[in-house]
């Protein structure tokens, strides 16, 4: 069933399946097609108004908003601007940012096929055919995945339907905020279930509802919850296991996942621990527990909403099930470090192993230092070259993250008013300080997470926003194909005396300390002052 | 420029594929075998939608059982437009200080759980999650403490046993999914309708 489409989609577009590709043309057809992308997201939802499917009636996004949303979808960062069920029509949501959920995950996968040929390839100048490597991944894993996860999610109660927005008649009728007396419920629906599925699974994140995954009717009941979690963590950790196999040792593979697992368990101990904990104004105030239930939902609870708050940060899904704003100082520290560390803890869907993949080559340099030797990877020598490649890969997402905040912080004010950069704090303290902090660390690697309070819905968010999302996928992406070239065209050298072995336990514990030590250095002076400072003062009030 | 032009030609073709089959073929297959489900697992009475099983609604009379603080806007459980408090652990809005301004603010927490002791006369702690909003603004369930913790009020404002309130509230007490996932939750709306009489059809 799928061969036939994986033809018809060739002959549609063109493609000569046969082509072999350098790494340079490969990256031109990577950068076209995302580009393509990009435009098509932000004209569907300039012209939402306009165009059918949209029960609501819900008018054009604004240019900077639908510039921000293009890009993150482009991206596979899924930074969500907008809330989903205010903004965006059925068909937006279908056209736009549903097919840009499958092309911008397929394309991680692609990228990283290529990266993998380039290392095991002997002497060759081809890295493969981005067009192939991108059906293959949309046809053979995230379509049939997803099409099976979207039946489960609407046998939990997930929509997906329609129909337009049902006026339901209120039990009680309540008061807003203007006075006035309302007596009906409005409740969104539309096709979520289908989007929700592939959001999950390619790594993407962007909620169809405002709420994210908290929505009762994006994830109504703990099986959904759990379903959800899985399929966030399934590609990425998958994914090692094809590395393993491509490269024709699966140590290998069951090396960096061992890896990703040691670092993602290390984040998930002390989240739990600090929610659990919680804050300790609630039992002053006179509540029976301390734990932080603000932002949660009941059929969750405590540790299923901080099990989901390190899945999809470790992970560059980005998806929320409870609010990260409202998180202890410490429980919210942990998805921010997650982040911090370069979307290699798992990561996104493809780019999180190809990360991963690039801080391993970093690390046989770093032992190739300490004993004087030429260091090699699997077979291949890593020179200058690959190694000025790789320092881009690590340190531009740092850069941005730092950059991004600190253009924010500065940011004048305009006709004495307040600054655009700051303006959309919502809590006072280090607090407003981590939610600018933890958006860009969020737009600064693909994550697409948020301190939601934050109001990062104005131009000047938008558009930095926008280019950092940007840079962070595209200028980690060419020189990780550039890499691929470079490797590629070399010839294998066989493992020797001196060769530092790289699937055993002294690597994986060698390549954590390096992810580790390059976020720590970046970043450990801007989370004292944001989440650092404001642990002191939550513990330090409860004295007083 | 040869490759741009498949680019776009591509991106059409995967457009058809993901944007339009994709998400139709996942309509039709999922609304036979669950068309309650997939179209919001509405309740009706008398052919009138009142409600969602999975929405929370706002209660503030005595006689119903109080859901989860919500903070959508402009109104409380607004199921257009979902969102949290995103009220940080420190914030004075959410546990009392002074704010930006220097005056003094009691914090919501502290409002809530005068609200909720105004009508009782025990000093039994509030559980927490009746006091602190859900992430959605929608939550429709709350824990099977925070049910037990409104039995008297809603008892007294009905004129009915306590226990006889208890046995509902049993009858709607949810327990983890498959034993072991999530928490034992009870569901607001589905315990009011129940109280009221008019369960949904």
């Amino acid at each position: 069933m799928f061969g036939p489409a994986e033809r018809l989609l060739y002959r549609l577009s063109g493609v000569d399946p046969a082509t072999e590709q350098t790494w340079k043309t490969y990256a031109v057809c990577a950068l076209f097609l995302n580009l393509a992308g990009a435009l098509a997201v932000y004209g569907i939802q300039r012209l939402q108004s306009l165009l059918p499917l949209n029960p609501e009636g819900l008018g054009a996004v604004s240019a900077d908003s639908a510039f921000n949303t293009a890009v993150s979808f482009a991206t596979n960062t899924n930074w969500q601007g907008y809330g989903g069920e205010s903004t965006m029509s059925y068909l937006t949501q279908m056209l736009a940012l549903g097919v840009q959920n499958f092309v911008s995950a397929a394309t991680g996968i692609a990228v990283l096929a290529a990266l993998v040929r380039g290392i095991r390839a002997g002497e060759a100048n081809s890295i493969g055919n981005f067009w192939t490597d991108l059906t293959r991944a949309t046809l053979y894993i995230l379509v049939p995945l997803s099409l099976v996860l979207s039946l489960a999610l609407v046998s939990q109660g997930v929509v997906q339907t329609f129909r337009p927005y049902v006026r339901a008649a209120l039990v009680q009728p309540v008061t807003g905020s203007n006075g006035q007396v309302i007596h009906q419920q409005a409740i969104a629906l539309g096709p979520a279930a289908s989007q929700v599925a592939i959001k999950q699974l390619g790594t993407n994140g962007g909620g169809f509802f405002n709420a994210n995954s908290s929505h009762p009717l994006e994830n109504p009941t703990p099986v959904s919850n759990f379903l959800s979690m899985v399929a966030i963590l399934l590609i990425p950790a998958a994914l090692c296991v094809t590395f393993g196999e491509m490269v024709k040792d699966r140590r290998q593979g069951y090396a960096i996942l061992a890896a990703m697992t040691l670092l993602y368990a290390a984040s998930l101990v002390p989240c739990v621990m600090a929610e659990r904990a919680g804050n300790p104004a609630f039992a002053s105030h006179g509540l029976a527990t301390n734990a932080n239930w603000e932002g949660k939902e009941a059929r969750f609870g405590i540790e299923n909403s901080a099990l989901w708050a390190t899945a999809t940060t470790a992970a560059s899904n980005g998806s929320v099930n409870s609010m990260h704003d409202s998180f202890t100082p410490l429980g919210g520290l942990v998805p921010m470090v997650l982040m911090q560390l370069g979307e290699v803890v798992f990561g996104g869907v493809g780019s999180g192993l190809y990360g991963m993949l690039v801080f391993a080559i970093v690390t046989v340099f770093l032992a190739g230092l300490m004993v004087g030797r030429t260091p090699e990877y699997l077979g291949k020598k890593i020179q200058a070259y690959e190694m000025k490649m790789a320092s881009l890969v690590i340190l531009t997402p740092c850069a941005l993250v730092l950059l991004g905040t600190a253009i924010s912080l500065v940011w004048p004010a305009t006709n004495g008013g307040v600054s655009q950069g700051v303006a959309g704090m919502a809590n006072p303290g280090p607090h407003g300080f981590s939610e600018v902090l933890y958006a860009y660390s969020s737009m600064g690697n693909n994550n697409g997470s948020a301190f939601a309070g934050y109001a990062a819905n104005v131009p000047f968010h938008n558009y930095l926003g926008g280019v950092a999302m940007w840079l962070s996928r595209f200028w980690l992406m060419i020189p990780v194909l550039a890499i691929a070239g470079s490797l590629g065209r070399k010839k294998p050298v066989p493992a020797g005396a001196g060769t530092l072995p790289t699937h055993t336990a002294l690597f994986v514990g060698l390549l954590c300390a390096v992810v580790v030590v390059v976020a720590g250095l970046a970043f450990i002076p801007a989370l004292i002052l944001g989440p650092g400072i404001e642990a002191i003062r939550m513990t330090g009030g409860a004295h007083r | 420029m040869r490759e741009l032009v498949r680019a776009i030609r591509m991106y059409v073709a995967l457009t058809v594929l993901t944007g339009v089959a994709y998400p139709a073929i996942v309509t039709v297959v999922a609304q036979l075998p669950f068309p309650e489900q997939s179209n919001g697992s509405l309740i009706s009475k008398a052919g009138k939608f009142v409600g969602s099983r999975l929405v929370g609604q706002s209660f503030d009379a005595p006689k119903y059982f109080w859901g989860r603080p919500s903070f959508t806007s402009p109104f409380p459980y607004n199921a257009a437009a979902s969102g949290g408090s995103n009220l940080a652990p420190t914030n004075p809005a959410l546990i009392g200080g002074k704010d930006a301004n220097g005056s003094v603010v009691p914090g919501v927490i502290s409002t809530r759980i005068s609200a909720l002791r105004a009508f009782e006369t025990g000093t039994v702690q509030v559980p927490t999650d009746l006091a602190t909003a859900s992430a959605s603004g929608l939550d429709p369930h709350i824990s099977p403490g925070a049910a037990e913790y409104q039995v008297e009020r809603v008892a007294r404002a009905r004129r009915m046993s306590a226990d006889a309130v208890r046995a509902i509230v049993r009858a709607h007490t949810e327990p983890p999914q498959l034993g072991v996932l999530g928490e034992p939750v009870v569901n607001v709306l589905e315990l009011n309708l129940a109280l009221d009489g008019r369960q949904g059809e």
